[in-house]
């Protein structure tokens, strides 16, 4: 792979072109002039060489249906049966809401809201502000109100939404109880398995970058 | 370009009288609150942002010590009195069972990750204001691994939940969350503020000299 591109440094202070022409590396703060985005081209910053652009065609469209995809598993996943246990003739099955409400009694019950939010309502959140962003993007319409807005809010989620550690952690808990007892996995694991691979999928395809220029042309029309 | 890569040189929004904002890099005039495009809280490259990264370090290792002395998790088996596992027991636990790498991901999850990014903030932190050893690029690739890593230690607190949940059979067996889940949790998201709050221009802006 050859060397990715970086946008011309910005000239010096005495002849600066307007602020709509310059863009900061959020990294490093260098000023650089914006430049037009070229399909299949990365740019980087050239201080730093933080990740600024990686066009891709269609990126857009394939966020939307990957986030409808997310959505969909994970109303699956919460509800079906995630793990069934059975010993000594005895058997309990739990769901991930059940999980989420394992902290429920007592002193801890805060921790049940906040396992909640990580796991299931921060990942909707933020498919469904992708969604809000992105859908007109795709129709080639004008963005719909608010839409930086939601797209910012998106990527401020992102660390805070924690579906694929949570698969981990039920890797980790079935081999604690692998001894104790019987364990079945459900189709909820299943579902939640595949959902940790269609976020990462997502996560890869969308550069935020990108997204920001493509709502500023939108600005234009 | 040529220029650009040779950072004393390098003109960055800052040293043109201009903020750039972090989260979509457009660029706004100084004292301007919020960014033009996305509507982000701008802040300007201050080394006073560096008491925000202390006061949630501080705040996450408040938590991290008691996290590690109280159990994690209580378990009530038939016949015999409720056992109590800490953090560092239930490791201890795994590599006795002989699960040598299930052990290694909770051990590196929950202490070496989290000690880790303890003394690393540190070292970030100190390092803008002596001399450092490590280079911009150095520095801000540990600041980079930090921010992706610190979220995997919330695996031990997702482990609790699922046991806690999965684990009720009546009299053979009860799983039950202890406190130290909580402290852990809390731990880890204000580790994880920390790295977030750790603003990446500081790293850079010492490389200009004395202009800071």
């Amino acid at each position: 792979m050859s060397s990715p591109a970086s946008p011309p440094a910005a000239p010096a202070p005495a002849d600066l072109p307007p602020l709509d022409a310059l863009i900061a590396c959020p990294a490093c703060d260098l000023l650089l002039l914006r430049a037009p985005l070229e399909e299949g081209i990365r740019q980087s910053c050239p201080r730093c060489h933080h990740l600024l652009y990686a066009p891709r065609a269609r990126t857009v469209v394939q966020v939307i249906a990957l986030s409808l995809t997310v959505a969909i598993l994970m109303i699956g996943a919460v509800f079906f049966p995630f793990l069934e246990i059975s010993a000594g003739g005895i058997s309990h099955e739990s769901s991930v809401f059940d999980a989420a409400m394992a902290f429920s009694d007592g002193i801890l019950l805060p921790l049940s809201f906040a396992v909640m939010a990580l796991i299931v309502v921060l990942p909707l959140l933020r498919v469904a502000l992708l969604v809000y962003t992105l859908w007109p993007l795709a129709q080639g319409r004008p963005a719909w109100p608010l839409a930086r807005r939601a797209f910012r809010l998106a990527e401020a989620v992102q660390p805070w939404s924690m579906a694929e550690i949570f698969v981990v952690g039920a890797v980790v808990a079935l081999v604690k109880i692998a001894g104790l007892a019987t364990v079945t996995l459900g189709p909820a694991f299943w579902a939640f398995a595949l959902l940790v691979a269609v976020v990462t999928l997502q996560n890869n395809l969308l550069n935020d970058w990108t997204i920001w220029t493509v709502l500023d042309t939108q600005k234009k029309r | 370009m040529d220029r650009a890569r040779h950072s004393e040189e390098a003109l960055t929004a800052r040293a043109a009288g201009l903020v750039g904002c972090r989260a979509c890099g457009c660029v706004s005039p100084v004292g301007t609150a919020t960014c033009r495009r996305c509507g982000a809280r701008l802040d300007p490259v201050h080394a006073l942002s560096l008491q925000r990264v202390w006061a949630w370090m501080l705040a996450g290792l408040i938590c991290y010590i008691p996290a590690n002395l109280y159990p994690m998790l209580r378990t009530a088996t038939v016949g015999s009195t409720p056992a109590e596992n800490t953090i560092l027991g239930g490791v201890v636990e795994l590599v006795h069972a002989g699960e040598w790498a299930i052990a290694l991901i909770v051990f590196s999850a929950s202490v070496l990750v989290p000690i880790g990014k303890f003394i690393a903030i540190a070292v970030l932190a100190l390092s803008l204001r002596a001399h450092a050893t490590l280079s911009s690029h150095r520095r801000h690739r540990l600041l980079e691994i930090m921010e992706f890593i610190g979220r995997w230690s919330m695996v031990d607190v997702f482990v609790v939940a699922i046991l806690s949940s999965l684990v009720q059979l009546g009299f053979v067996v009860q799983i039950h969350p202890g406190p130290a889940a909580a402290l852990f949790a809390l731990s880890v998201a204000f580790t994880m503020l920390a790295a977030q709050s750790f603003d990446p221009r500081l790293i850079w802006e010492k490389d200009q000299g004395p202009q800071a």
